[in-house]
């Protein structure tokens, strides 16, 4: 059976190379919201087909729900987003497929912002911690979370993953989600916003193919801007796809390798950290 | 989207009015599914069987009610159906929408005992 929180195997989400711990009686303290039934084989309401009813014993009635899939995540992300906003921590969700260049991204700009702010790092994959390691390598705090087949990052294991974190009061909070372009658009983390980190060497159309990941980001980073020379890419035609999907999305164009328009993005991070500081 | 996971939602609604209703068995679910929620319906059908197996929804029956896009056309000043989110307005081809339906994704009702 999955665990029905993280939507990934049992035991199959790692943080920090430990099983993701199933006892949540130390997550109240925090404000986490109930702990919720994991399905660890044990059923919890006797409800399964060996305890079903003599037929005709029980009567047939509907029952009005009217509640969103997404119920439970929502929960979590609202207790994450609550408990950052506490400790004035700017939390961003960088979404990508995978490659797109989001720690290489993160790395340089840890090390040009070093001393600036305090910074750390959550990381998500479902194998190994090296992209965790790339980031500890600046000297920045990170945490890795290994989901194992889950293709996304959830709200309960971001939970978990700053419980081991804690951020320091008025950092910036990076959270790389596993590269993948679908299903991390439908689950809030508790972040302040989506970055949709796309590489050229990718195709203009992403935009329009994966309209759902353009859609949930503020801002959108055309990344490795430094290997346009050597491709057929159209970069208004990517912006005007990517409005299309989000008329309000922010556009940045840079190269994380040779550092051209990081600056830019800098900027950004500075400002919405004012934003952020002014509780809007 | 991620359809298995979303099962997996569905099973935690279910088992908390469970809990809440007292009821044991699921028959029915009807959920509200917007055209513009990124669900690939097969797939949640798909997914529905094999999550709820051994549940108190084993083989219980999945309907899926479809709601139609729908946006505020800024050129037009009229509420348009969409099949996709950057289709463009029908009447004007304009690109100027304000998504207003079409994103749900939520669990109706049930039918239990
Ligand atoms: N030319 C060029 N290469 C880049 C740039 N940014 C990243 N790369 C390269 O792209 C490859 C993938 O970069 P990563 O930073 O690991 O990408 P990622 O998005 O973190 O990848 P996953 O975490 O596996 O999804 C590496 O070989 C990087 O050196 C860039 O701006 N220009
Ligand atoms: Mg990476
Ligand atoms: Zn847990
Ligand atoms: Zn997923
Ligand atoms: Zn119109």
């Amino acid at each position: 059976m999955m665990c029905t929180v993280c939507g990934c195997g049992e035991g199959e989400t790692t943080i920090e190379g430990e099983a993701h711990s199933h006892d949540h009686h130390h997550e109240h303290a925090h404000g986490h919201p109930p702990p919720h039934h994991h399905h660890d084989g044990v059923h919890h309401y006797g409800l399964g087909p060996a305890h079903a009813h003599a037929p005709g014993l029980s009567q047939a009635r509907m029952v009005s729900i009217e509640q969103d899939i997404l119920a439970k995540n929502d929960e979590y992300a609202a207790a994450n987003r609550r408990r950052l906003a506490e400790r004035g921590v700017l939390a961003l969700n960088l979404v990508s497929s995978p490659g797109s260049g989001k720690t290489t991204l993160l790395t340089r700009t840890l090390t040009d912002l070093a001393g600036r702010w305090p910074m750390a790092v959550i990381e998500g994959d479902q194998q190994t911690s090296q992209d965790a390691e790339r980031i500890r390598a600046t000297g920045v705090r990170a945490v890795q979370i290994n989901t194992g087949k889950g293709c996304h990052l959830d709200a309960h294991m971001v939970g978990h993953a700053l419980e081991r974190l804690e951020p320091e009061a008025g950092s910036l909070l990076f959270i790389e989600n596993v590269g993948n372009l679908v299903c991390p658009a439908g689950f809030d983390l508790g972040e302040a916003h989506k970055v949709v980190i796309l590489s050229v060497t990718e195709g203009e159309d992403k935009p329009l193919k994966y309209p759902d990941m353009f859609h949930a980001a503020d801002l959108m980073i055309l990344n490795k801007t430094d290997l346009l020379p050597h491709l057929q890419f159209d970069v208004e035609q990517c912006i005007e796809y990517a409005r299309r999907v989000n008329p309000r999305i922010k556009v940045l164009r840079l190269s994380a390798t040779t550092g051209e328009g990081m600056e830019s993005w800098y900027e950004w991070l500075d400002a919405s950290r004012r934003l952020a500081a002014l509780g809007a | 989207m991620h359809e298995m996971s979303l099962c997996e939602g569905v099973l935690q609604l279910l088992e908390v009015h469970a809990e809440k209703e007292g009821f044991r068995r699921v028959r029915v679910v009807r959920l509200e599914i917007g055209a513009l929620a990124g669900v690939e319906l097969e797939a949640m059908r798909f997914g529905f069987d094999v999550v709820m197996k051994g549940t108190l929804a084993d083989g219980a029956r999945l309907e899926i009610i479809e709601l139609p896009g729908r946006a505020w056309c800024l050129c037009c000043g009229e509420s348009v159906e969409i099949g996709q989110r950057f289709d463009p307005c029908p009447r004007c081809g304009g690109y100027q929408l304000q998504i207003t339906g079409g994103e749900e994704l939520r669990v109706k009702e049930l039918e239990v005992e």
